[in-house]
């Protein structure tokens, strides 16, 4: 049925669809809203035969997940930022065992300097993980992607991180369409576990593995995540059947079958950088985009089939890998270099922190990217009269103190000022 | 596309106005998007909050920058940043306050905009007088309604039902009926000539 409702609250009513028999719950913004919004149908009576599980961290959130998953529960918790961080041993664990539970991730930029705003610095920063890692465009998709998030975790025996930008997505309120349950129930049979510990049926999970046998293991898992990219397809394609609309999916194109310069970003920056993309093919502009929805496993050969025509690549990255630049630009990068004519390749850096992505900036970077082409990662809207005047100042004494603070403190002088021109 | 923001202070349900504001255009089969300025919310804090509407599905995330609409649900606000910045020429603004545009010093910003797209809403005075609490949101969605009408006051008058269930819900329709009406008869002075206060 279609709604006007906060994202957070479309994806607790999506996740209590999915029938969660355990979902651990610890506080962190942007996430809060979505268990909240389990909690709230837990309490309701609305979502039986769910334990909801206060936990004291997010550590405890995905070891209580573990605990549960391996018992035989359908498990779900979600986090964000730090809290990803904190649970981190936790998290390479579950994808180590093959316990298939299913994690929101609310994006959030991490610290220091703290920051609640979106980014994606969380989930870049775990993708190594061994966790199936999809990102939301929208609000609708958001929802639907948990749906097929359960689905997909349980047939492979593999957890999957659902990523939606904070804030952007989860406290926007939009018109969803929430699915009925039977729908739901067709489309994500009960859970059925490959392993789970019985005290009538003893068994160990989780044995020490020594030299002789760690590798294999490693493959396996990287096995599970090749056979990943088949299965996403086919269980997108199950779900536009049943619900007559897309989700997930490895990756999705617009316009750019013809196009010269094709952007490639995850995330619910797609929606504005589509605006742009019509905007620009009025002015007559040959420009394209494709939307990666799935991140891990990484589609690579879907990404050259849907690049190899480009003349130029922009990649878009809300994270910003310290030392060495986009990580989906490097990925790409990556990816490319199979083609026997690859495409020029541009990466830039966007909405870090929170700071907005407008359709203006995304005009004059997508021109620049053909007019103008720059050398490495490229940081849309970057302030460098204060990025010059900081360097300066820190180059004339060795005790110069924190960086953040002083970047504010001169920022508040010039505001300050700026008001008081405006105001005479 | 229609976009509306506005300005408040934290604890003014200025999120809630922009939530109950697309509910309004989603009750008439539009698309609407509302979203807070994303922070760290305390009482008294400037707050803002934006909604899009259009007929067709909204993809746009940025923040409203060229606003149709500015609501101002606290008239201090004008002392401490441009919440009219990036108005279009021929956009609309609507300040909670009892007092007289010339009273607050925007008299010369309000009259850059067309006759009868700038006006005053003794928002805060309806809602202690309907609601028993000062939180200008509802009242000033009446006005909203009867000014600049891309959504119904029967709709805006659901979406507040929607919001606050039960008796407070009723108290904010009346606020919000209270508001429309003193807008009508505003209007409809000034075609006669007549002055209307609230």
């Amino acid at each position: 049925m279609l709604e006007q409702i906060e994202g957070s609250k479309a994806m607790a009513r999506a996740i209590a669809l999915c029938r969660p028999q355990v979902v651990c719950a610890y506080p962190i913004t942007p996430q809060t809203h979505i268990v909240e919004g389990v909690g709230d149908l837990v309490r309701a009576g609305e979502l039986k035969d769910c334990e909801f599980i206060n936990v004291e961290s997010e550590f405890a959130a995905l070891s209580v997940a573990i605990g549960a998953s391996a018992a035989g529960a359908r498990a779900y918790t979600a986090t964000a930022s730090q809290g990803l961080l904190f649970m981190a041993e936790a998290v390479y664990n579950a994808a180590g065992l093959g316990l298939p539970i299913v994690m929101t991730l609310g994006n959030r930029a991490i610290g220091a300097p703290i920051n609640i705003w979106n980014d994606h610095s969380d989930a870049m920063a775990l993708r190594e993980s061994g966790w199936i890692q999809l990102f939301a465009e929208t609000n609708q998709e958001a929802a639907d992607l948990h749906i097929l998030a359960f689905r997909l975790a349980e047939e492979l025996s593999c957890p999957t991180m659902v990523c939606v930008d904070g804030f952007i997505l989860t406290h926007a309120v939009e018109r969803i369409d929430i699915p009925d349950q039977a729908s739901v129930d067709a489309y994500l049979p009960p859970y059925e576990p490959v392993q789970s510990l019985d005290p009538a049926d003893p068994i160990s999970i989780g044995a020490m593995v020594g030299p002789e046998a760690f590798t294999e293991v490693r493959y396996l898992q990287h096995f599970k995540h090749q056979k990943a990219l088949d299965l996403i397809e086919r269980l997108s394609a199950d779900f536009a059947a049943r619900f007559g609309r897309v989700a997930g999916g490895l990756l999705r194109s617009y316009r750019a079958e013809d196009a010269d310069l094709v952007v490639v970003a995850m995330g619910s920056i797609n929606g504005t950088i589509k605006d742009v993309i019509d905007e620009m093919r009025e002015d007559g502009l040959a420009i394209g985009l494709v939307t990666l929805t799935t991140f891990r496993p990484f589609p690579a050969r879907a990404l050259n089939a849907a690049l190899e025509r480009a003349r130029d690549v922009l990649v878009i990255d809300r994270a910003l890998d310290v030392g060495m630049g986009g990580p989906l630009a490097s990925h790409v990068a990556i990816a490319l270099r199979d083609l026997p004519r690859p495409p020029r390749l541009h990466s830039a850096i966007a909405g870090l922190g929170g700071r907005p992505t407008p359709k203006t900036s995304l005009h004059r970077l997508f021109r620049q990217a053909t007019t103008q082409p720059w050398e490495g990662p490229h940081f849309l809207d970057l302030n460098e009269a204060v990025i010059a005047r900081e360097i300066h100042r820190r180059s004339k004494a060795r005790r110069a103190g924190p960086t953040a603070e002083a970047i504010l403190k001169q920022m508040e002088i010039e505001r300050v000022a700026r008001l008081e021109r405006s105001a005479s | 596309m229609f976009q509306v923001r506005i300005h408040g202070r934290g604890g003014q349900g200025v999120v809630t106005a922009a939530e109950m504001l697309s509910v309004a255009a989603f009750l008439e089969g539009k698309h609407a998007q509302a979203f807070p300025s994303f922070g760290s919310e305390r009482t008294g804090a400037p707050v803002v909050a934006f909604c899009r509407i259009d007929e067709r599905e909204i993809r746009l995330r940025e923040p409203i920058q060229t606003p149709d609409a500015v609501i101002v649900q606290d008239p201090t606000l004008f002392r401490a940043l441009d919440v009219t910045e990036g108005l279009k020429p021929d956009g609309y603004l609507i300040v909670n306050t009892a007092r007289s545009f010339a009273d607050i010093h925007i008299e010369a910003r309000a009259a850059r905009l067309p006759p009868g797209h700038a006006f005053a809403v003794p928002a805060t005075e309806f809602a202690l007088k309907y609601v028993n609490r000062p939180a200008p949101n509802t009242a000033l969605l009446g006005a909203f309604a009867a000014e600049v009408g891309i959504v119904s006051l029967d709709s805006v008058l659901e979406a507040i039902r929607r919001a606050f269930p039960g008796k407070v819900g009723e108290a904010n329709v009346e606020a919000a009926r209270a508001a429309h009406a003193l807008i009508g008869a505003r209007a409809a002075a000034q075609l006669s000539g007549a002055h209307v206060d609230a």
